[in-house]
């Protein structure tokens, strides 16, 4: 696959389609990859790697990417593709400056998984028939590929390109996933194990921004926490109102934008099931406004700037049963 | 440093009874930047202005707080009283303490306590008001009508009579709209066309007045008082200005199998046609789909007959653009198309009949010249059936939800006039229920009923079957008598529901305006303001606005008048300055705000930017048009940047007011 | 859950101008009694309440937050209660999935005409918040009073 993508690529650079190619490259360790620009065949040739671990959203840096002279390439997995139409949607991403491949997805692996099993020293993983044969400086291990799948791709919703110049390897369908099935857990129990579940997770947030950092709907020119104007400024937070506060103001500012890509809680270093939050939004907006999957056209009015006259009451809340 | 004023009213005893006035003043003293504070009893009196301003002056106060009651009763008075000692009337912020305080506490204490902490909510926002000066906009004193009906027509009249010029589009050849093809109008019998074409020819003579028709509006863009319309002439292949309307070319024309749509298709015209007798502009139209010159140029007979050679074969679509100060959107309606009712036997049967095709059947310029007779075998109709609310108060996908409103009448002006004409002929209606209010509607009605013995019948029509004997079979049911009846019918005449023209949905996307789910145009206020939408500056007439009879049409185009002459009259309109502002450079131009504005008052412009790393970048940044926006704020919410602010209700405000009451 | 019976909430209400607020004040002309815990905020539209105004006031020591607007329908902007109604309806559906006790929140459509309403949901809302008891889950201990 990646011999595939670096053939297109170099090719797309020679004729002159694009000056410009996001891939990713190989970082400190082998199991670490990071999104790149390349601009030359040798630069490909040296660094773009596409594996296992390439999980990273590419969409949202293609936002300052497609404002540049020329146009770049863009090497999108099925989930990617839902970002990067939902940025064009919100006139974020400049689409004609962008030529998209659709490449196949997941299910990607989490060297967190495979760190968690002891593994230690890790050098070099492989996957052989869904084993991974996993190097380290004091031997080989095995376990198997399942095992270390990470939580993104888990539920992964859709194995489509929802919009591509070409295709590289087949186009798939919208799966019907399982992504709701915590949140349907949490809705389950009472309040006040909710909330000391939430706390348990939210006090561990250190503020260090990554999920918004990462977030490819979180894009604003100046963030509201990061501006003493809007009055909610904050750095590290003080109270654990403040995460609350966070995490609620953030997750309502993408509400029936975020596509559910899971980046949020793939790079949270202190592990907080970030894209609940996301996903209650989506689950309350599909049941309560109908079927709506953010960035899967570039028309559709989004639920928070929609309306029906029958919509529901809030009082639908009430109606939920016992807290 | 601000030097904020705080003046606490007694109102007699209305607040003084229960709140602490003096305690009050005393505590609000002890906030930051409040300079003055005191009591009185009545503020709002002349005197207790006087105080107010006074305290301006002497103290060159940078802010005023009035512990009052509501806003909705004295804000206009204290800001009017401070822009007189030259503070900014924005400047001035209420703490109602007598409907929300004093009136509705019993406790002394706790209403006091209650007045403190609304007096230091609004001393925390007078803090952050910023002065605010209502900005102008210069009005253009020319009214666009949209529409050449009867409501369009009276519209346009009357903001003629008012002195300010008028232009009208029509879509069709001819102004006239549905009501040119009526034949007697309900309740007075009277010839629809004695009344209306009067009224085509002032509109066609009078000076203030311009008739743009057969032209279709293609574009709107501005705000009120300041509309630019781009308006469609349709290429009719006749030059207007030299046509005299002689009709030689008419009649020479051999392309004569043209439906007619003027008479809903009953008989033919010619390709080169005028619709009717009386239309204004009487000038020929050529019908680019059968004339036999434009689709294959073999003719050109029009030409040769024609003596001032108005015949232009090569005439194009033109464009004209137009500015206006206000516009009134009369695109009226349509019966709905009968093809779905199969149960009717509409497609299948031509002696099944609509309301308005019988309009034509017994009008004297119609395909009989005015003599009743059945279209298929152009005998006399001995029995007729007429079925009311077709496609009217349905709940299924065939139809609409709602009442038509003029069936019940015009059907009781048919069966009145069927049975005045012809007393040989049987008359039923069958109706869900007769719906007769208006000035003597229901009157009307019961002659229909008791002195021309037409037969009402409550039930619906089930089916409607043509037999081979040419005769139609009814199958209905009589629900007061509960039974079933077959009638054997020669006529059947179906009240088919009206809708609003097909052309209102693109329309109303142009003018930002709202529609219901119907497509009718929704007005500002259903009580209040049934005449304007709610987008400032366009104004809504006749049945685009939801079903209307004539009277009703003709006083509501009046009305729509009386506000455009209204806003015409203003030299320069005064914005409310407490609009929603965008940050240009917190803003993502990602296009949420807009999505939500009500008015379309939100564009998006690609500006330049010097970036913080010193490098140039174009974005795309939202700007609020201040005279188009209303203020309400759901912009502020929907952008996730806070580029939104709305003037007078900040963020920063409302925070500080929570900080306040909750402290 | 024992009631504490000197238990005063704070209780911030967000009315918008034009329906609400003249309700509230129809109420205070009718002299309908509901509790002094009230405290009004006028807004020009429901619409205009940002969900982080709503957890302001619980930071700052609310123990309960009621937004009041016009009937849908009746919006004088037409459609801004529309947009609230979803908002509203995903925040407080966000706030219970946290945890928070559902009786802290409220949206209420009152129109200028129903003083009697407006006197009527403010009383039990207050008793609901006072069932409750202080605001715990969603406060800022450095804005506790003593």
């Amino acid at each position: 696959m990646q011999e595939a993508m670096i053939k297109r690529a170099k090719e797309l650079l020679a004729d002159g389609t694009v000056n410009r190619v996001m891939g990713w490259k190989k970082g400190e360790f082998a199991y670490d990859t990071t999104p790149a620009v390349f601009e030359t065949a040798e630069e490909i040739d040296r660094e773009f790697v596409y594996n296992d671990f390439t999980q990273a959203n590419q969409s949202k840096y293609l936002i300052k990417e497609s404002r540049k002279e020329g146009k770049i390439l863009a090497l999108l997995k099925p989930c990617d593709t839902y970002s990067f139409n939902q940025l064009v949607k919100e006139h974020r991403i400049i689409r004609e400056n962008v030529y998209v491949i659709g490449i196949p997805g997941g299910p990607k692996i989490d060297i967190e998984k495979i760190k968690a099993k002891g593994i230690t020293g890790i050098t070099n993983v492989k996957n052989e028939d869904f084993t991974l044969k996993i190097e380290t400086i004091y031997g080989v291990e095995t376990m198997p590929f399942y095992e270390a799948i990470s939580v993104k791709c888990e539920s992964c919703k859709s194995k489509k390109h929802v919009v591509y110049d070409e295709l590289i390897g087949e186009d798939g369908d919208v799966l019907d996933s399982n992504r709701f099935d915590m949140v349907e857990k949490l809705e389950n129990m009472t309040a006040q194990e909710r909330y000391d579940f939430w706390r348990g997770e939210l006090s561990r947030c250190i503020r260090c921004n990554a999920c918004r950092n990462v977030c490819p709907a979180c894009t604003c020119e100046n963030c509201v926490f990061d501006n003493p104007k809007s009055g909610i400024d904050q750095k590290a937070a003080a109270d654990s109102f403040e995460e609350n506060m966070f995490h609620i103001i953030r997750a309502f500012h993408v509400a029936g934008r975020c596509t559910d890509c899971g980046e949020c809680s793939r790079v949270c270093p202190q592990n907080i099931p970030l894209h609940l939050l996301n996903r209650k939004f989506i689950k309350d907006i599909n049941c309560l406004y109908g079927e709506y999957q953010a960035g899967a056209d570039t028309t559709s009015k989004a639920p928070l700037t929609d309306y029906r006259t029958d919509d529901c009451e809030p009082s639908v809340v009430h109606e939920r049963g016992a807290e | 440093m601000q030097r904020i004023g705080v003046f606490v009213c007694h109102c007699g005893t209305n607040i003084a009874a229960t709140v602490d006035v003096k305690a009050v003043a005393e505590a609000l003293s002890h906030e930051p930047g409040v300079v003055v504070s005191q009591d009185y009893q009545y503020m709002c009196s002349e005197s207790g202005q006087e105080l107010v301003k006074n305290a301006i002056k002497e103290h060159g106060l940078t802010g005023v707080v009035i512990c009052s009651c509501s806003p909705r009763m004295h804000e206009n008075t204290f800001r009017k009283a401070a822009a007189s000692a030259g503070l900014n009337p924005y400047l001035v912020e209420i703490a109602n303490i007598r409907e929300q305080c004093s009136w509705i506490h019993k406790d002394i204490a706790s209403a006091t306590d209650k007045a403190i902490i609304l007096g230091k909510a609004a001393v925390a926002k007078v803090h952050l008001n910023a002065p605010l000066t209502a900005g102008e906009s210069p009005v253009v004193k020319r009214a666009l009508v949209i529409g050449g009906g009867i409501a369009g027509i009276q519209t346009a009249l009357d903001i003629a009579e008012a002195g300010f010029d008028v232009d009208i589009v029509e879509k069709e050849p001819t102004i006239g709209g549905k009501m040119a093809q009526i034949d007697k109008t309900f309740p007075t019998l009277d010839c629809a066309a004695c009344i209306l074409t009067p009224k085509m020819v002032e509109a066609s003579q009078n000076e203030h007045i311009t008739i743009h028709s057969f032209s279709e509006v293609s574009d709107v863009k501005g705000f009120v008082g300041n509309f630019t319309v781009t308006i469609k002439k349709k290429a009719r292949y006749v030059d207007e200005t030299k046509c005299t309307g002689c009709g030689l070319c008419t009649e020479k024309c051999p392309m004569k199998k043209v439906p007619n749509e003027f008479n809903m298709g009953l008989d033919n015209r010619t390709a080169v046609y005028i619709p009717f007798a009386q239309a204004v502009p009487k000038v020929a139209t050529i019908d680019p789909n059968y004339c036999m010159m434009l689709k294959n140029g073999k003719c050109g007979v029009c030409s040769k007959v024609c003596s001032v050679g108005a015949i232009d074969y090569k005439q194009t679509d033109k464009f004209i653009e137009q500015k206006y100060g206000a516009i009134v959107v009369a695109t009226g309606f349509n019966p709905i198309k009968l093809d779905k009712y199969d149960e009717f036997a509409y497609s299948c049967c031509p002696d099944v009949v609509t309301s308005l095709e019988l309009e034509r059947l017994m009008n004297a310029a119609g395909p009989n010249g005015g003599t009743l007779l059945r279209p298929s075998d152009k005998t006399h109709p001995h029995t007729i059936v007429f079925v009311q609310c077709v496609g009217s108060r349905c709940d299924d996908e065939k139809g609409k939800p709602y009442c038509s409103k003029i069936c019940c009448m015009y059907t009781a002006k048919h069966a009145m006039l069927i049975r005045e004409k012809y007393p040989d002929t049987e008359v039923y209606v069958f109706y869900i229920d007769v719906r007769t209010p208006g000035k003597n509607f229901d009157e009307f009605y019961r002659r229909a009923v008791e002195q021309y013995n037409v037969h009402y019948i409550k039930g619906m029509v089930g089916k409607v079957t043509p037999k081979a004997d040419g005769k139609i079979d009814v199958q209905a049911s009589d629900l007061l008598a509960n039974e079933q009846l077959h009638i054997n019918a020669d006529m059947v005449v179906l009240a088919a529901a009206i809708e609003p023209d097909k052309t209102a949905r693109p329309l109303a996307t142009m003018l930002t305006t709202q529609m219901d789910t119907n497509d009718f145009f929704t007005e500002a206020h259903p009580k209040l303001r049934p005449v304007e939408s709610a987008t400032a500056g366009i104004f809504l007439s006749g049945a685009c606005q939801g079903p209307k009879d004539i009277p009703e049409t003709v006083a509501q185009a009046s009305a729509a008048a009386a506000k455009a002459i209204g806003l015409l009259c203003k030299n320069s309109i005064t914005c409310n300055p407490c609009v929603a502002h965008s940050d240009e450079l917190m803003c993502n131009g990602c296009s949420a705000c807009e999505k939500v504005c009500p008015y379309g008052a939100i564009t998006y412009q690609d500006k330049e930017f010097r970036m913080p790393d010193r490098s140039t970048a174009i974005r795309r940044v939202a700007s609020v048009n201040p005279a188009v926006c209303q203020g309400c704020g759901a912009c502020t919410v929907a952008c996730p940047s806070g580029a939104m602010d709305l003037n007078g209700f900040s963020n920063s405000q409302i925070m500080a007011e929570v900080d306040a009451i909750c402290k | 859950m024992q009631v504490n019976e000197n238990f005063e909430p704070v209780i911030v209400a967000f009315c918008c101008n034009w329906c609400s607020y003249a309700g509230a004040d129809l109420s205070g002309t009718n002299r309908l009694n509901y509790p002094a815990n009230v405290k009004i905020i006028r807004v020009p539209c429901s619409c205009r309440v940002n969900p982080m105004f709503i957890l302001r006031a619980f930071q700052r020591g609310a123990d309960g937050v009621i937004i009041c607007g016009c009937h849908p329908g009746d919006c004088h902007y037409t459609s801004g209660n529309y947009f609230t109604r979803r908002r509203i309806t995903l925040l407080y559906s966000m706030l219970d999935f946290l945890g928070i006790e559902r009786n802290r929140t409220r949206l209420e459509w009152v129109s200028a005409a129903e003083g009697a309403k407006f006197a009527a949901v403010m009383n039990q809302f207050v008793e609901d918040v006072k069932k409750l008891g202080p605001n715990r889950r969603l406060e800022d201990l450095r804005c506790r009073k003593q």
